[in-house]
């Protein structure tokens, strides 16, 4: 019902809701389409409402950023506030904290009444009492909101209990009647602030929205607990109705089915929805429900995720039992093909787990055909598969089913996710991620398989999905292969695919998401569940006796997806799969003249030693920053420090996202739960702007000179924005909207880097890079080349070390000349990866204008599009569109006063420069290193550039403040005399898709 | 029964032979000349290898030549049989296209699961289909185009088929065969050695490799024999010495040398010589 609260979307949205609202109720399904009128117009006032708290909540300009100090005065629609926001007030802040941080608190909150009910721990309790363990999962979630515990208690348990026989809200109904003369007036309201220029809407809700939060949070009101009615399709082909509240995270949902169904080894599966393309996706257990299926009815379906290579290392019967679900689902409708022989023996080996021993006389054999075991059903394959039952006598449903999947796991297709794509040469082919990697496919043939280890990054950006390839034995250069999606949610869609796949099978641990690293642009997700190794891990402590349960026929599978009514929603779930690798009517192609003007890639074909030094970095994560002594942690480590830090949160409003410090704060103050600050910021670019004009970024500066106060005066600062012209990053900037939310699809584009930084995460497997072993004749093997050059690397890095340890030593005797003079400059270059061709480079100039504002054309980039999409076409890389990509850029500029500055014309000479470049997950980090003489006196520069690519949903300022914070470690004993920051976006003319 | 297991690689219960014409040294396609074959000792070496399949305990049927279709004794271009499905093929050679009839019928008495190409654009020799027990890797040579190795992959659902450039050759197995349900033998040409990496990038498995210095010797026949293990067909001291004390690294392995010097000089391999089958698959 929300999109992510993103204002710049908000227009889009309202258009949306005009057009989507009237159809609503036929979205949903029988039970709401059952209720009254009243209901309905509850329902949808709700909605409504929600999604204008939401908005509220997220588009903090300035506001939501407002950290706890920030008095309330400018509240200017209170009432409503008041009554209704609280659940979500507690919410709201939370959902500014980073989605791992989020985790942390609600463990930790709940850790009193339900200590270790979280991992394998609980698993008594959890089967003693599913409900019980619902409510804890619940609650989980809800005491964040603060609301007292008995009330979610008692919601929850009408919910359970009238979601047997109806699915409606009738018992929440009653219980609510009181509540809903509020919430009636209270959408009203909200719907007429709706009807305002968007303009002034924003106006007040900034106010409002920042501090009538900070206000309520910590306060703990009883809430009405919105709930919705779900449906889930579980693998068997039922149905489990649920009510869950309105604002649940996908967690809740997911643990509450996985306790419906006795599931313990729950990693490997998911849930999913359609979304208005009747694609599917896979509901974020992270995030709010509600922010991703937005209007779409409460549908779900319990389905396999991570396809276990080998099923026999599952811990338990009923993983395995809901495992074969999976495949007879994936099996019947195509989606896994297999030949004739191999439906006959895996539909002889369902029969013997569903009716055991063959009987020639068994009346269920009589309606073997009511099953389906292909999406074309022989009467030869029926008859195979009943002499091949035969053969099974006296296997127990569990070994029937081991045998299902010993012999399914074998299938070529088996657990691979499909998704339609075209190559360079605009050729339907397809995208199938997999546990091993990713693969090409041209029809069924494949055409070419990237395994993760060959892979370097994976990203999308708009309808584009990119990955970078490692440079093979002979190769000198990275690769970037593009493909086409249709369209920006499909390549979306793609990405999280993949990145979630990569994590799960290759990844001893996931990564945490890209917070703290620097500005990022584009998408943050990140796959936070556990991995396969850990899962595993946890599997072993599993110690119950066998659950049992019931193998229901897939006679019922079959029946349900045949009828025409019973499961809709089943019925859809195949008929979206890329079933025979047909490609489907695209709809979603209409993208398409769009995406060929705009078609780009950040251009990787990096010389190749810049790449022995980026590689250097994923093999020696150490690399330069950790040898240095860390001086400037006081800085942070004070409390008040960071208290003032957190207090001006305006000063630090660089840019739009939703912005927080919060996370540095709890490190080093007492971290009252409550007192969670926040600095956000603003979207709005004339609000933006003002500010930067306004306010003397003193907290910079702060941060800057505490550890060198005597080398910088502090005050002088310079700020230099360089506005946008076109639309960044998207409408969400032009618009003013706030998209705090990871799931916005106004993300143009993420980044991954498989190469995760602790060599170690990753799952020692064979390389897959070069592999068959050799029988004879070492010879040169791909191996011991990938092994020379991780020797040169390492060599280089090292020379690295020594020249900085060097280089600091002489700065550290210029110290006592230079006090006064302050000569040395750190420059941190912060900008986004897209190469700028008339682009606005201007911090690199030494101009020191103060407070000026500068506007520059858009600049139009060159991009190259490198395809390669066919193992045999590999070397050749075809270049040959050069779309315009339209962007804005913004560079604010921070510079502390400097004597020499770059402006003087005494000529330096130049004693030696150095270029180290990095790259970690979402950045890029060029330091530049340049020693001078210069009058007598030397001069090191440190210019470090970086590069962050990703969401729009960064936490911009914290990662400015780590950045700083990080170049202050490195180099204790210089100064950072200017912090440019500079952002590019790119502009969006797709809408909604 | 197991359908898709790698452990039947190698289980054959019978083959197709094709007699070898008197039309063939002068008209049997080559894509260079190596020299005149010698017709009376092309049939000895033939009448070797057929005999030893014999031994080997597999049914054959010995189809007789045909004097129309000079190239007919390599009969396994004419079909791809893995498990109980036999797909027909449509050679890339036109002179060829007709050579896939008896073949057909014989596989059908066999009550194998036939399947034809029926698309008219697509063409795909058997000789380009390396089948190495757990997927297959398709040369995509002047014989075989991309929409042969399409059909190819349809109608093989359970494995992974993978398309491999081929430049040079005239097949993918003229240079490359599989040698046990994990060794794949690959001879150090230029052109063997591409192939082999393409082969890896595109592989799910690992495996091992048996670099052989001439490149067409790489192509033998394994098999694994109840009672015998493993047994491998492969080319003759004589005409491959270097080559052929490769093969004689291999562990546990019955080796049979099998002279092949005659018909090697129109492109003929070891494999081309028979199509194999196992019935016992075949559920």
């Amino acid at each position: 019902m929300t999109t992510e609260g993103d204002t710049g979307v908000e227009v889009q949205k309202e258009t949306e809701k005009s057009d989507e609202q009237p159809a609503s109720p036929s979205h949903q399904q029988s039970p709401q389409s059952t209720s009254s009128s009243l209901e309905n117009r509850e329902e949808r006032a709700d909605s409504s409402g929600d999604q204008h708290q939401d908005t509220e909540a997220q588009s903090p300009p300035q506001g939501g950023g407002s950290p706890a100090g920030t008095p309330p005065s400018s509240k200017s629609s209170p009432s409503s506030d008041k009554k209704e926001r609280n659940p979500s007030g507690g919410k709201g802040i939370s959902r500014f904290l980073p989605s791992w941080r989020k985790k942390q608190r609600s463990q930790s909150q709940t850790s009193e009444e339900d200590a270790g009910k979280e991992e394998p721990a609980p698993v008594k309790e959890e089967e003693t009492t599913a409900d019980k363990d619902q409510n804890v999962k619940l609650e989980e979630e809800v005491v964040k909101s603060e609301e007292p515990k008995e009330e979610v208690d008692k919601q929850e348990k009408h919910s359970v209990s009238g979601s047997e026989a109806q699915p409606a809200r009738e018992d929440g109904k009653e219980e609510k009647s009181d509540e809903k003369a509020t919430d009636i007036k209270e959408d009203k309201v909200d719907s007429d602030e709706k009807i305002e220029p968007e303009e002034a809407k924003r106006e007040t809700k900034e106010v409002q929205t920042v501090h009538t939060r900070m206000e309520k949070s910590p306060k703990k009101t009883p809430k009405k607990v919105k709930t919705v009615p779900c449906r889930v399709v579980l693998l068997d082909g039922t149905e489990y109705p649920c009510e869950i509240e309105k604002r649940s995270k996908g967690q809740v949902l997911f643990d509450k089915v996985c306790a419906h169904l006795n599931l313990l080894e729950k990693d490997y599966f998911g849930l999913t929805y359609r979304d208005s393309t009747d694609q599917k996706n896979w509901l974020d257990l992270i995030k709010d429900i509600k922010k991703q299926i937005r209007n779409y009815p409460w549908q779900f379906a319990f389905n396999v995720k991570f396809y276990p290579p080998d099923p026999s290392q599952l811990t338990e019967d009923i993983t395995r039992y809901l495992l074969c679900l999976q495949l007879r689902q994936d099996i019947a409708s195509g989606r896994l093909p297999c030949s004739f022989v191999t439906h006959a023996l895996l539909g002889s080996y369902t029969l013997q787990a569903e009716l055991g021993d063959y009987s020639a006389d068994d009346q269920r054999l009589e309606s073997i055909s009511e099953f389906q075991f292909a999406p074309n059903q022989t009467k030869e394959l029926e008859d195979k598969i009943m002499e091949l039952h035969k053969t099974h006598r006296g296997l127990t449903p569990a070994m029937a089913d081991s045998q299902f999947l010993e012999n399914a796991k074998k299938l070529s297709m088996y657990g691979v996710d499909l998704h339609h794509a075209k190559d360079s040469e605009a050729v339907d082919i397809m995208l199938g991620v997999c546990a091993n990697g990713l693969l090409i496919y041209k029809d069924r043939l494949r055409i070419n398989r990237f395994a993760w280890p060959k892979i370097l990054k994976i990203s999308y950006k708009r309808s584009n999905f990119y990955i970078k390839i490692r440079p093979g034995e002979t190769e000198h250069f990275e690769s970037t292969i593009g493909f086409k999606l249709p369209s920006h949610r499909a390549a979306k869609r793609l990405w999280k695919v993949c990145v979630e796949h990569h994590t799960f099978f290759r990844l001893l641990s996931p990564e945490q998401p890209p917070k703290a690293k620097f500005l990022t642009l584009g998408s943050k997700f990140r796959y936070s569940g556990r991995t396969q190794a850990q899962t595993r891990q946890a599997s072993t402590l599993i110690d119950r006796p066998a659950p049992y349960f019931e193998r229901t026929s897939s006679k019922r599978i079959s029946r349900s997806l045949d009828g025409p009514n019973t499961l809709p929603y089943a019925k859809k779930l195949d008929a979206d799969l890329p079933e025979e690798f047909r490609p489907s009517e695209v709809t979603e192609w209409d993208g398409i003249k769009e995406m060929l003007r705009t078609l780009t890639i950040a251009p990787e074909l990096s010389a190749a030693d810049e790449d022995l030094i980026r590689d250097s970095t994923f093999d020696q994560p150490v690399s330069v920053n950790e040898v240095k002594p860390s001086a400037s942690e006081p800085v942070l480590r004070d409390e008040k420090r960071s208290e003032e830090l957190l207090s001006q949160p305006p000063e630090l409003e660089l840019h739009k996202e939703t912005k927080n410090i919060a996370d540095q704060a709890e490190e080093t103050t007492t971290g009252s739960a409550d007192n969670i600050v926040k600095i956000s910021d603003e979207n709005q670019k004339p609000e933006v702007k003002k500010k930067a004009e306004d306010l003397p970024l003193e907290t910079v500066v702060n941060v800057e000179t505490e550890g060198m106060p005597k080398l910088i005066p502090g005050g002088e600062k310079e700020v230099k924005q360089l506005a946008p012209q076109g639309e960044v990053c998207g409408r969400k900037d032009s618009t003013s909207s706030s998209d705090s939310s990871n799931e916005s699809e106004g993300e143009e584009g993420g980044e991954y880097h498989t190469q995760t930084k602790l060599a170690e995460n990753t799952i020692k497997e064979e390389e897959e890079n070069e592999d068959m072993t050799q029988n004879e004749e070492p010879g040169k093997s791909p191996r011991t080349d990938t092994i020379q050059g991780t020797r040169a690397i390492l060599v280089n890095s090292e020379n690295v070390l020594n020249k900085e340890l060097v280089f600091q030593n002489e700065v550290q005797e210029k110290m006592e000349d230079l006090m006064d003079k302050q000569v040395k400059k750190t420059e941190q270059h912060q900008k986004e990866e897209h190469p700028q061709v008339n682009g606005v480079m201007l911090h690199h100039e030494t101009d020191d204008s103060i407070h000026i504002i500068q506007y520059t054309e858009p600049p139009v980039v060159k991009t190259e599009m490198v395809t390669i999409s066919d193992a045999s076409q590999k070397n050749e890389i075809a270049t040959k569109e050069v779309p315009i990509l339209h962007t804005e850029t913004k560079t604010i500029t921070y510079e502390a006063a400097e004597t020499d500055g770059g402006g003087d014309n005494e000529p330096a000479m130049l004693l030696s420069a150095q270029t180290i470049t990095s790259e970690s997950i979402s950045t890029t980090t060029t330091t530049h290193i340049t020693k001078t003489v210069k009058g007598g006196i030397s001069e090191t520069r440190i210019e470090k550039r970086i590069v962050i690519t990703g969401d729009a949903d960064i936490d911009h300022d914290e990662a400015l403040a780590q950045a700083i914070k990080e170049a202050k470690e490195q180099h204790p004993d210089m100064s950072v005399t200017r912090v440019v920051v500079h952002k590019e976006t790119e502009l969006t003319e797709e809408g909604e898709d | 029964m197991a359908a898709i297991t790698s452990s039947s690689f190698g289980h054959y219960s019978h083959a197709i032979v094709r007699g070898i014409p008197a039309s063939l040294p002068a008209a049997a396609l080559r894509i260079e000349n190596q020299g005149e074959v010698n017709l009376e000792n092309a049939r000895r070496e033939h009448a070797v290898y057929v005999e030893t399949l014999k031994k080997l305990g597999l049914h054959v049927h010995e189809l007789a030549a045909d004097e129309q279709f000079p190239d007919c004794v390599f009969v396994e271009d004419a079909a791809v049989v893995v498990g109980g499905t036999a797909l027909i093929t449509r050679p890339g050679a036109p002179s060829r296209r007709k050579e896939v009839e008896v073949v057909k019928s014989v596989l059908e008495d066999l009550h194998l699961n036939v399947v034809e190409m029926q698309d008219e654009s697509a063409t795909l020799d058997g000789g380009d289909v390396l089948f190495t027990g757990k997927e297959i890797f398709v040369g995509m040579s002047k014989r075989t185009n991309q929409r042969g190795a399409e059909i190819l992959a349809d109608t093989f659902k359970d494995y992974a088929v993978s398309k491999i450039p081929v430049t040079d050759r005239l097949h993918l197995k003229t240079i490359c065969g599989a040698a046990g349900p994990n060794v794949i033998v690959i001879g150090t040409g230029e052109a063997p050695q591409k192939v082999l990496k393409t082969m890896q990038q595109m592989s799910d498995y690992r495996y091992e490799k048996l670099t052989v210095p001439d490149d067409v010797a790489a192509n033998c026949i394994y098999f694994n024999i109840p009672g015998k293990g493993n047994v491998l067909i492969h080319c003759a001291q004589e005409e491959f010495p270097e080559s052929a004390k490769v093969f004689q690294k291999l562990k546990d392995y019955t080796l049979i040398p099998v002279p092949n010097s005659e018909l090697a000089k129109v492109d003929g391999g070891l494999t081309c010589l028979s199509i194999l089958i196992n019935k016992s698959t075949e559920i």
